[in-house]
């Protein structure tokens, strides 16, 4: 058997996996957790995805709504809340309908690339694609155009 | 904050915008009272324009109002920094409406979240321009007596042109059969391309008037939209490619009328104007019509 990374287990917290392998720094920024104990693998071997990585945070439980900003950039992940070492509730993260300020507009010529404006997109999932649309400028962006 | 207005075409639905159509006609038959005596419009500007300008301010007057405004920003304080939100929150502090065009794509809806007052979107950028849809389509029906049943051919800049994004969207409702006629590199944008496979509408891409011009009860041709490329473009050959000549009127329906949101430039020679089919500076005075409605319509009830 080929040697393994181990990963600690915590007491009370979030476990995110599944995570699109390269996107969990990215993902720690999101979700403003740069100065919270945790534990990130990356590069993990997964069956599913082939490369993932993985957050653990202590102390930390993940919002529905940070969950649904976190599947723009790992569509696959899976969130683990874990209370006295025991996983009290497991679920898929899904795009919600809107997102607010997560993405910057790749139009160049959209108002929010040039003024102090959140951003604010709509999400649309068509056939198996999913587009999202700038609710300024109204141009569409295939989610993995970001 | 957000404010009744109108910045999108999407925002009326057909009902809607039939009921706006028929009050422009009485307005067009006589003229209107002074419907907004003591309410003040605010023409703010940031790009040029002439007709869209000119049509609100006078369509203001004709119903009593008045008219405050700029028509570019060189001596607005935007140059000294000052964003688009601070500008509009202020000028909304003025007037009781405000029209709004600017080069980028989203700015009326910037300015729709600064003020509670109604915004008008003149134009933004490359999006829409959605009181023309409402010029154009009451132009349409002027001349054609209808507009279900039509065939509707757009040539010249489908790619930048918001008229043309704005009224394609509109005629979604409709029944209509669609021709585009542009170069491969100004042809429609995909997405609206996906959104008129969604509708059902038919329509079709064509790289010459000539393949399309007998079938036309409406010709809307475009201007090379040059300000919105962002590397230097070739106009003398895009433009063969799309100008309208007496050859094509020859060959064309009787009833055909060409429409143009104007300004023009080569697309349309002057020699045509003079032809029982041009209709363009007819939708250009059709403007003021329009936009007394819809002033009515959102400051009275917006």
């Amino acid at each position: 058997m080929g040697e393994t990374l181990s990963v600690a287990a915590i007491k009370n917290g979030t476990v995110i996996d599944h995570i699109t392998a390269g996107q969990s720094i990215r993902i720690m920024k999101l979700l403003g957790l740069q100065k919270k104990k945790a534990t990130l693998g990356m590069n993990l071997p997964s069956k599913s995805l082939g490369l993932k990585d993985l957050i653990k945070v202590e102390d930390f439980v993940i919002s529905d709504e940070a969950a649904g900003q976190i599947a723009v950039f790992a569509p696959q992940a899976t969130i683990n809340i874990v209370q006295d070492f025991n996983i009290v509730r497991k679920y898929k993260v899904a795009l919600p309908n809107h997102l607010n300020n997560i993405l910057g507009c790749l139009n160049p010529r959209c108002i929010t690339n040039h003024e102090r404006a959140s951003t604010c997109f709509s999400v649309q999932h068509i056939g198996k694609k999913v587009a999202l649309t700038c609710n300024y400028c109204e141009k569409s962006f295939a989610h993995d155009a970001f | 904050m957000a404010s009744k207005g109108f910045l999108s075409i999407k925002d009326f639905p057909r009902e809607e915008i039939e009921t706006l159509l028929a009050e422009a006609a009485d307005f067009k038959r006589e003229k209107p009272g002074p419907l907004l005596q003591g309410k003040i419009l605010a023409n703010c500007f940031f790009e040029p324009s002439t007709r869209t300008q000119l049509s609100f301010a006078t369509a203001m007057k004709r119903l009593g109002g008045e008219v405050i405004g700029f028509g570019g920003d060189s001596n607005l304080s935007t140059q000294k920094g000052e964003t688009l939100h601070d500008t509009i929150k202020v000028v909304g502090q003025y007037a009781d409406v405000l029209v709004i065009r600017h080069p980028l794509e989203g700015a009326a809806k910037i300015a729709a979240e600064a003020t509670n007052k109604p915004v008008i979107n003149a134009g933004d950028g490359a999006n829409e321009h959605p009181t023309q849809t409402l010029v154009d389509l009451f132009s349409i029906q002027e001349c054609q007596g209808k507009i279900d049943g039509l065939n509707i051919v757009f040539a010249g800049d489908l790619l930048h042109g918001r008229t043309v994004h704005s009224l394609v969207y509109a005629l979604q409702n409709y029944d209509v059969r669609l021709f585009f006629v542009a170069p491969h590199e100004l042809r429609l944008p995909d997405a609206l391309c996906d959104r008129l496979r969604r509708s059902g509408i038919p329509f079709s891409f064509h790289a010459g008037l000539d393949e399309v011009i007998g079938q036309a009860d409406i010709l809307y041709m475009t201007r090379i939209q040059k300000e919105r490329f962002s590397t230097p473009v070739d106009m003398g050959w895009l433009g063969e490619k799309i100008a309208v000549n007496t050859g094509h009127l020859e060959k064309c329906k009787k009833n055909m009328r060409i429409l143009h949101p104007l300004p023009r430039l080569f697309e349309i020679p002057q020699e045509i104007d003079s032809s029982p089919h041009s209709y363009y500076f007819t939708q250009a005075e059709n403007g003021v019509y329009v936009r007394s409605a819809l002033l009515q319509k959102v400051v009275q009830h917006g």
